[in-house]
Parts: C-alpha cells; structure tokens; sequence
C-alpha cells in the first residue's frame, strides 16, 4: 500500500471574519466531489475576536491536524496571523494572506506591538515560491460588502496549483452554506479573487 | 421585558438550513458533520426522546441544535439550570423507561458527581447517555480532566469515539447496552472530536416514546443504605458482564496485525487518528488495537493482543489510563515486555496530542530516519501581536465593569485592598489590562463562595463578580451562605439575559419562545431580597452616573449587597429601538485616552496621527463610550 499524502489545508484569521464558514464550504465541496475529507474547528471562548484556526485534510489520511511544515495551503485573513502559521509553512505551501491589519487592544494599551508585515512577506519569501497578499477587503468592497473578504481569498485559492475541490462544486457548496439573499455578491467576490489571483500568476 | 430569545428553527436562515438537514435527510445520505451535530443524529436514530444539558464548550453544540429542531423532531429538551439538575432529570426520563440524553463539558460532570456516582448505583430503565466533552489543552476550560477515571469511579461504561461518524453511530450502541444492563453509558470525547467535521453515512431515524411511566417495582431508586449494598452487588456484576462483551465489541478492533510484527499500539478517541496516519504514512511495522468500549477494560482482548509482542505503546489523550491497564495485564501474567506511553515519557502527559507528537513519539521508538522539512525561515524580530479574546463592542460588561472601577476610586479605595472575586462567563474577560479584576475565580459561582470567605479571613473590601447563568447555576447557596455567616460584600449580578459565552442559551431568569408555550421568568432581585441581602439594587449600565453612585452605597453597605446590572447581550439578545450612530469630535477631543486606555472599546482606535476615531465596522451603536468621555468628544452623527 503506496501512502499518498493528504492535501492539507490550514485557514487562520480573527474571530468574526468567516474563517470557520470558509472552510465548511470548501469541505463539503469535496465531500461532494466524492473526496475524503475532516475537518477541525474552533469554538468558544476563543471566538471574541481572538485568533481563530480552521484545518482541513482532504484525502486518506483520519486525523484532521496539519503536520508541522506540511500545509498545502496557508489562508491567512489578517496578515500578521502569518506568525502564528509559522509551524505548518513548509517550502511547498502556498500561501495566500489578505493585507488589511486588524489591530488588537493589547497594541493601543502598548503591550504588545503589531509587527511590520513588509518584513513578513520579505523572509517567507526568501523561502517560499507561492506567496501572493491580495488587497481582499477592496475587491470585497467592489463585490459588495467587506463582509466577503474570506471569500475573495477563498476565489483565489481556487487557482492555486494542486487545489484539489472543483470551482462548480465550491459555489454549489456556497449556496448551501450563506444566506440566500447574499449569494449573488459573494459569486462574484469568489470570482473577482479568482480573477485576481489568476492574473497575477500570468504576469 | 418585551423581548424573547428566538431558539425556534428559523427555516430562512442559511444556518438553520442545514440544521434541518441533520434530521430531514434519509438512511443512506451522507453530511458533512461536526461531531456534536453527529451526537444529535445519533440520537434521534437510537431512539432517544429527552436530553437536557447545562451549556459548556466544547458541548455547546448538541444543545443549540437540539433546542431548534426539538419540538420538531418530538423530543423533550431543556437547558437545565446546572449540571447536576440536567443529570437528574435525564435519569428520570429514563427511571421512566424513555430513552434519555443528557450532556456537558468535563467540569459539568463535577458538578454532577453526587447525581452521576448513584445513577450508576440505580441504574435506568430506559437507555441513558452521559455524554461527557473533555477538553485537553484547555481551549474553553479551567482545566484537563480525563473523564474516563470519573466514569471508572462510579462504575459506568465507557465508549470513546474518534470521529463524528463513530460519535453517530456509538450513541446507537450506547442505548442499546445502556437498555440491555440497565446503566447509563457515558461517551467520553475530546474536543478535537466534539468540533472535528466529517462525513457521515446517516442509519434510518427512530422516534423514541413521547411519554413515560414510571413502575413502582422493588428495588426502587431510593439509595438508602440498605438498597444501596444490594445496588453495589448488582452493580459489580453488570461491569463484569460488560467486560465480557467489551472483548468482543465491534467497537473494539484489531486494525492492523502481522504475527511477525513485535509492537504494538493500543489507542482510543482522537489519538487513533494520529495513530493510523502516523503508521500509514512511514509504513511502520506494528499491530493497531483501537479500543472503541474502552470500560470496563476489555481484558481478555488487550491480553490477547499483547501476548505476543515485546513492546506495547499506548496513545491516549490526557490520562494514562489504558497504559496503567496494559501494565497491571503485564504484571499479573508476569510477563517482561517495555510499555511506551505517558508514564516513561515518550508521549507527553499534559495537552492534546497532534500528529506531529505521535510522529516523533512513534519514530523515537522505531528509530525511524524522519526527513528534514523545516524550510527554515528567519522570523527572529517578529512576533504576532498578542490577540486575546476581548469583550465585544457594545458589551453591556464593559459598562459595569467600567463603572465598578470608577466607584473605587471615587471612594479612594487603594488597589490592594480591595478583591475582585470572579466568575464563569464572559465577564472573566475583566481579568485581562485594563481593567485587572479577576484576583480569585475556580468554578462556576465561586465568586460568592470565596467573597465570603475572604470577608471572614481579611479586613479587605471584596467584590463578586458573577453572570446571570452562572447565579441560576450555583450563585444562590453561597449568597445565602454569606448572608447567613454575616459577610460583609458587595455582590455584582451581570445579567445580560442569556448565557452568552457559551453561544446564546437561554436561563431561568428569560422568556423563552418555544412553540408559544411561554416559561416562567425566575426574578433575580426577588431570589436574593428572599435570601437576605440587605441592599438590593437593580441598575442599567447604560446609565454610569447612577451605576457609579449606586456601586458606592454597595461597597459601603455593612453586609451583603446585591447589585443587580441589567441590559441585554449585543450579540445574542435583538433591541428593538432605533439606535443612533456616533462620532469622535476632533475639535473636543484632548487625547487623554481615557475610551481607548480605561474604557478599552475595541472600536475606538488612534490613527498614526494620534488623533482618535471609532471603526464603524466592529461599532455596534451603544453609545456607552459617550458617557465616559470627560469632553464629551463622543456624538452623535447628524
């Protein structure tokens, strides 16, 4: 029996900002493409506006954990959240975060300090081939509302090599998932981020 | 109040959609599941027709699918006011011969214990699940506790399931031995099963009996001494009979087995998972036993497995409890074979595993070459910033807490001699800068029981600070405790009318909207006027002149007070009136912080510029900032 590695999947942003919504629709996608697929979520506590991890396995493997340097993809929806994905970024993983920065309290009350994410992207890249920031709250915006951020970036994900969920599936698995009257919108967040990501691969 | 929490299925709602799905789709079908939406199907496919539960994480979910799709699907459900009232009731349902199903995080089982440990004694008629949610590493918990071990105290079988299809399909099995020996069964997960998702192939649904009748046969349920030894008796014989069935469960398998293999692994729950990705992925050469009906301890089997190998490791989460089994088999068959696990450290003893720890556990044994693939990238300089939980914009606590802080120092009490005494809820949140007010808080209404201790062990001014919920639940022994033991405190109730930390239960101290059938509001100020506090006050943290004034006469009160602060939950509880929008004048404002740095709304923030502004995305309207400001900067937009 060959091993063949699962396609990982690990999404980070901060509570509120549809990072667990993102990943049940790429996960019952597969599941509808007939994939093996588990998931992991965060509920809770955790939940006020604190960071919030989703992770996804789709293929063989049980266990719904990323292995530390092994993510396929990395979905970062708050930039700086890149620093806490550290431990799952390996040479291959693609990564894809949103720009805009969401400031914590601890950083107004000066005990903590938000960290340049000019500097993040520059050392990932000196490692990592496939990292792209893309200005999603704009193109959300244009979309419609803010509100669909986590799905511009989840659009663009599409276009990552190896993605292993077809488009269709994911927009059927979009409407099961997101109210009926902001469906329309967030079709054409996911397709302005698909559309956003393609071009910058074929520049 | 005008007002009602809406928990009906709200058939327009996305979320509500696919709630449906969980008892709408047939035999066959397959969802993509959490493991509590999977416990839920579970049990409308054994039958189950009441279940009851006090909300905590990582539980919360079997609960807020229940409570909407339960008149629907004709089961009995209730938010019970704490753990132990939701055991007992359950355990009536089943003395009564339904099928019953009652639910809680691990530390709800403490609560519990005394109801649980004679449940075992008693047994049931109809079958009955005890669905115990631990929480290694601590995600949403006080602290890491292996209920396998209470469910060892008090003699119930345990089933551990490792992924929402078995979490479905164990609480079928579970009714059923739970009714053929007349116990209650508890199914023990982890959190990485409770809030794990995946597929699921749905069995055919099975509406239980609507309505019980409880036989008035010998030996009854009276636990009296007398009863209880015969109890005991019978008690022993039932864990026997399981054991016997245990060793040949299908929930007990064999995975993997070459007879040239000389290791072997014995794991159970999530850990299987690791386990088998782990074995999979580097081929490792060695017999897998999942233990599935993990107690009683399936002996017969774990001996047979290990019989001929050299050495064993055992992967489970929190406790060594199956480790310290295989040892004693070891020991009694006086057999010389090397036992891996928590006890020798090859696996960690403190948190939840992840594949990683297996992986280096498992190769350490193996001596297995693991390739480098850290790509070493140099984030020295860059941490992210610290993002803990916070209480949301337009918390009604924030108010209170804020108001609290502002009494204080109006009667210049110095910061050392005064205690906050926290509690279970959001509100522990004030434990974090700015506001460092959580000095003492271990479980849930212990903010009442340490104040009136600290009242009689210090000369210390002492403030309780506890939630609604929290009081239903075990805040009113300890304020007649305090009140009866002359302690001198201030009781601060926040009631924000729903259980909020939890996702939005309701409590006795609500109207809840089920089916029309209106509940009756339990009246807090009513509860704790009859239990003697002498100063009982209800305010609205709306209102800060007042709640300040009013937290001054509280901490000055010799005795117990009691104040009561009053508004709704912004994320949980809908407002009906039209709010206004509000807006930093930059020609008022002084800088002086006070909103961002005392107040600390995480909706005001300070540009590059230093200049002050509020972010329209997380503001939710309240207006609470306004009263805070000194220049009154804060307005309302034309």
């Amino acid at each position: 029996m060959s091993y063949k590695k699962s396609y990982q999947i690990y999404i980070i942003g901060v509570g509120g900002q549809g990072t667990i919504k993102t990943a049940t629709i790429i996960g019952e996608a597969a599941m509808a493409q007939g994939l093996n697929v588990v998931m992991s979520e965060v509920h809770g506590m955790a939940q006020r506006g604190g960071t919030v991890v989703t992770e996804l396995k789709i293929g063989k493997d049980l266990s719904p954990l990323n292995e530390k340097y092994s993510a396929d993809l990395l979905l970062a929806f708050e930039p700086s959240e890149l620093l806490r994905a550290i431990n799952v970024i390996g040479k291959n993983t693609n990564i894809i975060a949103g720009c805009s920065a969401i400031i914590p309290f601890t950083v107004s009350l000066g005990i903590s300090k938000y960290p340049d994410i000019n500097q993040i992207i520059e050392r990932l890249g000196k490692k990592i081939n496939n990292l792209h920031l893309i200005d999603a709250e704009r193109i959300a915006k244009e979309a419609g509302n803010i509100i669909t951020a986590n799905i511009v970036i989840l659009g663009a994900a599409l276009v990552t090599p190896k993605f292993p969920v077809k488009k269709d599936l994911i927009i059927e698995s979009l409407k099961q998932n997101l109210p009926a009257r902001s469906i329309d919108m967030n079709i054409k967040a996911l397709e302005m981020g698909y559309q956003e990501y393609s071009n910058i691969l074929n520049k | 109040m005008n007002y009602n929490l809406k928990i009906k299925l709200d058939k327009n709602r996305g979320e509500n959609l696919k709630i449906q799905d969980i008892y709408e789709k047939k035999q066959g079908e397959k969802l993509f599941l959490l493991g509590n939406e999977a416990a839920v199907r579970g049990a409308l496919e054994a039958g189950i027709s009441f279940a009851s539960t006090y909300p905590g994480t990582p539980s919360s979910e079997i609960g807020n699918v229940l409570a909407r799709i339960a008149e629907e699907v004709g089961v009995y459900f209730e938010f019970s006011v704490n753990e132990k009232v939701a055991l007992e009731v359950s355990a009536a349902a089943a003395a009564a011969g339904l099928r019953s199903f009652v639910f809680m995080k691990h530390v709800g089982l403490n609560v519990a214990a005394d109801a649980f440990m004679s449940t075992a004694y008693t047994g049931v008629r109809g079958g009955m699940i005890i669905l115990s949610a631990d929480d290694p590493s601590m995600h949403s918990s006080q602290n890491e506790q292996d209920n396998r071990i209470m469910a060892q105290l008090a003699g119930v079988p345990v089933l551990e399931p490792s992924h929402p299809q078995e979490m479905k399909d164990f609480m079928i099995y579970g009714i059923n031995i739970s009714e053929q020996f007349k116990i209650p069964v508890m199914i023990r997960t982890t959190t990485r099963v409770s809030h794990m998702r995946g597929v699921v192939e749905l069995g055919e649904v099975k509406p239980g009996e609507k309505v019980g009748f409880f036989k008035k046969e010998e030996p009854g349920f009276t636990i009296a001494p007398a009863f209880a030894r015969k109890m005991r008796q019978e008690l022993i014989k039932k864990l026997n009979q399981l054991e016997v069935i245990g060793n040949t469960s299908p929930l007990n398998k064999v995975v993997r087995k070459n007879n040239k293999n000389k290791i072997g692994i014995i794991t159970s729950g999530v850990s299987y998972n690791y386990v088998l990705d782990t074995v999979n992925k580097y081929s490792l050469p060695v017999n897998i036993l999942k233990l599935g009906f993990c107690y009683p301890f399936p002996r017969k089997l774990m001996k047979n497995f290990i019989a001929n190998l050299d050495k064993i490791i055992v992967v489970e989460e929190v406790e060594p409890f199956l480790e310290k089994e295989v040892l004693s088999i070891i020991g009694q068959e006086g057999w010389q074979k090397k036992v891996y696990g928590k006890l020798d450290q090859t696996l960690p003893h403190i948190y939840e595993y992840n594949p990683d720890i297996i992986e280096q556990g498992f190769t350490q044994v193996l001596k297995v070459e693991v390739s480098e693939k850290n790509p070493r990238i140099d984030f020295s300089g860059l941490t992210p910033p610290l993002r803990p939980p916070v209480l949301c914009p337009g918390c009604p606590h924030r108010s209170t807490i804020y108001a609290i802080k502002k009494a204080v120092q109006g009667l210049k009490i110095k910061k050392e001699n005064i205690i906050y005494s926290n509690d279970i809820g959001c509100y522990t949140l004030a434990m974090q800068p700015p506001y460092y007010m959580a000095d003492y808080g271990i479980c849930m209404g212990s903010s009442i029981g340490i104040a009136s201790g600290m009242s009689k062990a210090t000369r210390q001014k002492i403030v309780a600070l506890i939630g609604d919920s929290t009081f239903f639940h075990a805040g009113i022994p300890p304020l007649i405790n305090a009140v009866h033991q002359k302690a001198n405190i201030m009781v601060v109730i926040l009631d924000n009318e729903v259980t909020a930390m939890t996702g939005g239960q309701p409590n006795p101290g609500i109207l809840t909207d089920r089916g029309g059938e209106k509940s009756t509001v339990v009246s807090i100020e009513e509860l704790s006027r009859a239990a003697g506090a002498g100063y009982v006050k209800v305010i609205d943290p709306g209102d800060l002149e007042n709640s300040v004034e009013v937290f001054k006469k509280g901490l000055q009160y010799e005795g117990v007070s009691v104040i009561i602060s009053r508004s709704p939950c912004i994320m949980f509880v809908k407002r009906e009136k039209e709010r206004l929008t509000y807006q930093i004048n930059q020609e008022k404002c002084s800088h002086c912080l006070i909103c961002l740095r005392q107040f600390n709304c995480p909706a005001i923030f300070q540009r590059e510029d230093g200049s002050i502004d509020i972010n329209y995305l997380l503001c939710t309207n309240c207006g609470y900032c306004v009263q805070v400001c000194p220049q009154k900067a804060i307005e309302v937009k034309k």
